[in-house]
């Protein structure tokens, strides 16, 4: 099921949460919010669910399959909602906690015990926690629970499956697991879902379309590998990765890059005159080439999958270059040796305009 | 002896050794002496006293009177604890603070005071009181008045045990069931009561001692009318200021016998919820 | 283009102002119905029953209330009550302090058993207490028989009211301390041993001053409670006017009397000392959460 929402704007106090924010969502896809906290990714997925209402206004509007479902209550718009804390029912059994939204239906539409055990099982299944039934949560680990709950919303059969931060509150390893099996899991049941994250990286592998979110607007809406080669603006740009900041200006299709400058602090006002490379689109020489700035090797991590080489500038100011193992050994690279850093490639944010 | 390490450094054994006797002498002398001596004197003569006192018409209309009293403002103070904390503890509005002081009120009105202003309410001075008489119905010097002091003085028991409890625990899980169809009251007899069961059971309790055992409200509206009016501790008092001293002290072993119960229970929920504290920490990990 | 954006980089704005509402947005249903029931239970039970207070206050003259809740007797029973509250909250911060701090601190048989008893006062009702604290302290009890002989006379008179106030409101300094000590991080202590404070002057410059907050509220508490004080107290004062006689006692006999009015000017003159302590207790909470959490 297609989502749509209108022209939504949220206030909490004097706080904007959401400012004029519209945004489709096709059938079947999965797309992730991304977002620092505050950028109010979190308050749009609350809106869709029905979990928060937005500010009054005549042009606001929620579109579930071209439906407008503004008016209808959470129960109504049969959305499955994944917390960020799971909320699990801590004094009900796993079973319980997944047959929870069959039971309390209306006599009328409520499935047979048999029906509900069978289904249940099924999800159990799905989850990969078959004779978990009869367990609490307390008897589980974080990974775990964060599958129930998800099975949980599943078990009302919903249109739209919608997760707040689902592996925020799980370590590192587990999240990596859990990020694969999210990515199967929709392979296999082709719902539409939405998925709000404050991770990158999280967001780059899992989703089809990525909502990029910066105080309470949307800042870039686009596939994984458009923002991350092609972001929008500085913020997209440093959100999405390292970025240097350099001051200079473009010349016929060329930056040149007359010292590093300071990373400020993202203004949406500031479209400002600097010109923005990532670490691994930095050049590092010992002799001044055409457009190279001076400067001073202050560390060198080795680390990783490259050598990560950080160049000072006189002005005190630093950049993070990324270069090959080879490219580094050729250079024999020493701290408090000078060298000239030069981009192979570069951006310069002005409104719609990139070289 | 030894001090866990997470409460910093170890005092020298003698001052260790010099703080608990005082504890414990202070503790025997102020709070252990004076439970046992009921007990000591409503013995002194074996059982018989107890056969005698409970001879007493009176006793027995006392004990009826006290039981009907509790049964009355214990459920009655307890939906309202459930209705005020539910209002105060799930949803966010203005004057919260205010409401809670409000609730509040009643520990900070003496007992006396708190009798004295239900008479000038209902008694025959009062604003209702002309009017009710007339109609033949008597609230101050009745069983009414009882009620409504007792019900004053018990008021925030309940309340105030469960809204810390129900902040504490917030509104993820009622929101999820919302979320998968559950109607309101679906979700506060499958979610919210049993997650506030034990801390509910609490306040009932310390709700129920009170109301069994007050005094000074209930001797300003009752005018202690032996086999009508008097409450058990009213009856302890009247036996007593009678010179009928043993049998008081047989009736207010039974008071005590209840406070001790009331202890045991109290302890053992106190570990519950502890324990609960402890599961619900170790979900949110 | 399969997603349609829409970007606004002036500010937008929306057609209609958003309605500001008393209390926000929440999927949870029950909101009236519990806060109506609440407001109007709250109504009933508690605030009308003290306008009448208030009302009644409020019919006297200025000479009359003065004349009602000042005149000698009852200013006697005033610096009885208050007297007599003020020892009995000493005491317990004193022995409150020491039974709190063994309770968490140390470890010892029978220490489960003690922390249970601390809630005695509160179990066991109020007259009950009464006749059993008068007694082992009458000229015959257990304990009063001995201070007699050393000629100290301690039912029917001030000192049996410190005795039966003492016992009423020691859990309320031990039941507010215990958490403040539970709650201590032993590492700032034991920052203060390593840079060289002895054990007493830890205990003075770093321990105390952070328990003291809760030692001053529970010390309030005790007061307000011990004002208010009526049933462990009658049997074992003796209730002698001018000597013996408590404010609360007095509230009654005025009012046995059909002395309405005066009853009330004592009633409402207790009150707002409790209220004002209750309040002074609020203030000083908000005023430390405020200081020390930023």
């Amino acid at each position: 099921m297609g989502i749509e929402v209108q022209h939504i704007y949220k206030s909490f106090n004097n706080y904007n949460a959401l400012q004029d924010v519209s945004l489709k969502v096709n059938d079947g896809e999965l797309i992730a919010l991304l977002g620092p906290s505050g950028s109010g990714k979190t308050t749009l997925l609350r809106i869709i669910a029905g979990l928060e209402v937005p500010d009054l206004c005549e042009e606001s509007k929620i579109l579930f399959h071209g439906k407008d479902v503004a008016k209808q209550r959470v129960a109504e718009r049969q959305v499955g909602f994944v917390f960020q804390h799971y909320a699990l029912f801590k004094h009900m059994s796993v079973f319980e906690n997944i047959a929870f939204g069959l039971k309390v239906r209306p006599r009328a539409t409520r499935p047979s015990k048999a029906e509900i055990q069978h289904r249940v099982n099924e999800l159990l299944r799905l989850i990969q926690l078959d004779g978990f039934g009869n367990r609490l949560p307390s008897q589980l680990s974080g990974g775990q629970r964060q599958r129930v709950a998800l099975a949980r919303a599943l078990a009302i059969a919903p249109k739209v499956l919608l997760l707040d931060e689902p592996f925020g509150a799980l370590d590192a390893k587990v999240r990596q697991g859990l990020r694969a099996w999210l990515r199967r899991l929709h392979e296999e049941l082709h719902m539409t879902t939405i998925l709000v994250t404050h991770d990158q990286e999280e967001a780059l592998e899992v989703a089809d379309k990525i909502v990029v979110m910066n105080q309470a607007k949307i800042e870039q809406v686009g596939a994984p590998e458009e923002v991350f080669h092609r972001p929008a603006n500085e913020f997209v740009m440093d959100f999405l990765g390292h970025v240097n900041v350099f001051h200079g200006r473009v010349e016929n299709g060329r930056a040149r890059l007359t010292d590093i400058g300071s990373k400020l602090t993202w203004n949406r006002e500031a479209f400002g005159n600097a010109v923005y490379v990532r670490p691994h689109e930095l050049e590092i020489d010992r002799v001044a080439g055409d457009d190279g700035i001076r400067g001073t090797v202050r560390r060198i991590n080795l680390a990783g999958t490259c050598a990560k080489v950080v160049v000072a500038s006189s002005s005190g100011n630093e950049v993070v270059a990324e270069i090959s193992f080879e490219r580094f050994h050729e250079l024999g690279l020493q701290r408090g040796e000078t060298v000239f850093v030069s981009a192979k490639r570069a951006r310069v944010f002005t409104p719609d305009y990139e070289i | 002896m030894s001090v866990e390490n997470k409460h910093g450094i170890q005092d020298p054994l003698w001052v260790q050794w010099t703080l608990i006797t005082i504890t414990i002498g202070f503790v025997a002398i102020f709070l252990a002496l004076p439970v046992a001596i009921i007990f000591a004197e409503a013995l002194k003569d074996g059982l018989k006293t107890y056969a005698i006192a409970l001879k007493d018409p009176a006793a027995w209309s006392a004990i009826h009177l006290t039981l009907l009293v509790t049964a009355i403002s214990v459920p009655v103070n307890t939906v309202f604890g459930l209705a005020a904390s539910w209002a105060i503890a799930k949803f966010e509005f203005k004057g919260k603070s205010l409401l809670l002081t409000l609730i509040d009120i009643p520990f900070a009105v003496s007992p006396v005071i708190s009798g004295f202003i239900y008479v000038l309410l209902f008694g025959l001075q009062g604003w209702f009181g002309q009017t009710l008489s007339d109609w033949g119905f008597k609230v101050i010097f009745a069983v009414p008045g009882i009620v409504l002091v007792t019900i004053f003085v018990t008021f925030p028991f309940v309340a105030r045990e469960l809204i810390p409890l129900m902040q504490e625990q917030g509104n993820d899980e009622e929101q999820a069931a919302i979320s998968l169809g559950a109607k309101g009251w679906q979700t506060f007899f499958y979610v919210t009561l049993p997650n506030i069961r034990w801390g509910l059971l609490y306040g009932v309790i310390l709700c129920n001692a009170r109301a069994m055992g007050e005094f000074g409200a209930v001797s300003v509206v009752s005018g202690s009318i032996r086999g009508k009016t008097a409450t058990l501790p009213l009856h302890v008092e009247v036996l007593y200021n009678g010179f009928n001293v043993p049998a008081a002290f047989a009736m207010a072993s039974l008071l005590a016998l209840v406070g001790l119960l009331t202890l045991a229970l109290k302890t053992y929920l106190e570990w519950k919820v502890k324990q609960q504290r402890r599961e619900l920490a170790l979900v949110n990990e | 283009m399969e997603l349609t954006l829409h970007v606004s980089l002036g500010e937008g704005s929306c057609a209609k102002q958003p309605m500001s509402r008393k209390r926000s947005y929440s999927v949870l249903p029950g909101f009236g119905l519990t806060m109506g029931y609440t407001l109007t239970y709250l109504s009933l039970i508690v605030l009308i029953p003290l306008a009448a207070l208030i009302v009644r206050a409020a019919s006297m003259s200025l000479e009359q209330f003065w004349a009602a809740a000042f005149n000698p007797r009852v200013m006697a029973s005033y610096r009885i009550t208050f007297g007599t509250s003020l020892v009995a909250a000493l005491v317990n911060s004193v022995f409150g302090f020491i039974v709190a701090w063994s309770l968490v601190r140390y470890r010892f048989v029978g220490r489960k058993l003690l922390d249970a008893l601390i809630d005695l006062p509160f179990a066991i009702p109020t007259a009950v207490s009464g006749i059993a604290l008068t007694a082992i302290y009458d000229r015959n009890g257990i304990l009063g028989h001995t201070l007699f002989q050393w000629g100290i006379k301690s039912a029917l008179s001030p000192l049996g009211i410190c005795i039966a106030l003492t016992f009423i409101s020691l859990p309320f300094v031990v039941r507010t301390l215990q958490p403040a000590l539970e709650e201590m991080d032993g590492e700032s202590e034991e920052a203060a041993m390593c840079l060289g404070a002895s054990r007493w002057e830890t205990f003075r410059r770093v321990i105390f001053p952070a328990l003291f907050p809760s030692l001053l509220t529970g010390f309030a508490l005790a007061f307000a409670r011990s004002l208010g004080e009526y049933g462990s107290v009658v049997f074992i004062s003796g209730n002698l006017p001018m000597k013996t006689e408590i404010t609360s006692l007095l509230i009654i006999t005025k009012f046995e009397q059909h002395d309405h009015l005066g009853a009330t000017a004592i009633a409402i003159v207790m009150l707002v000392a409790s209220f004002a302590i209750l309040m002074s207790i609020n203030g000083l909470q908000w005023y430390l959460a405020k200081k020390f959490r930023g």
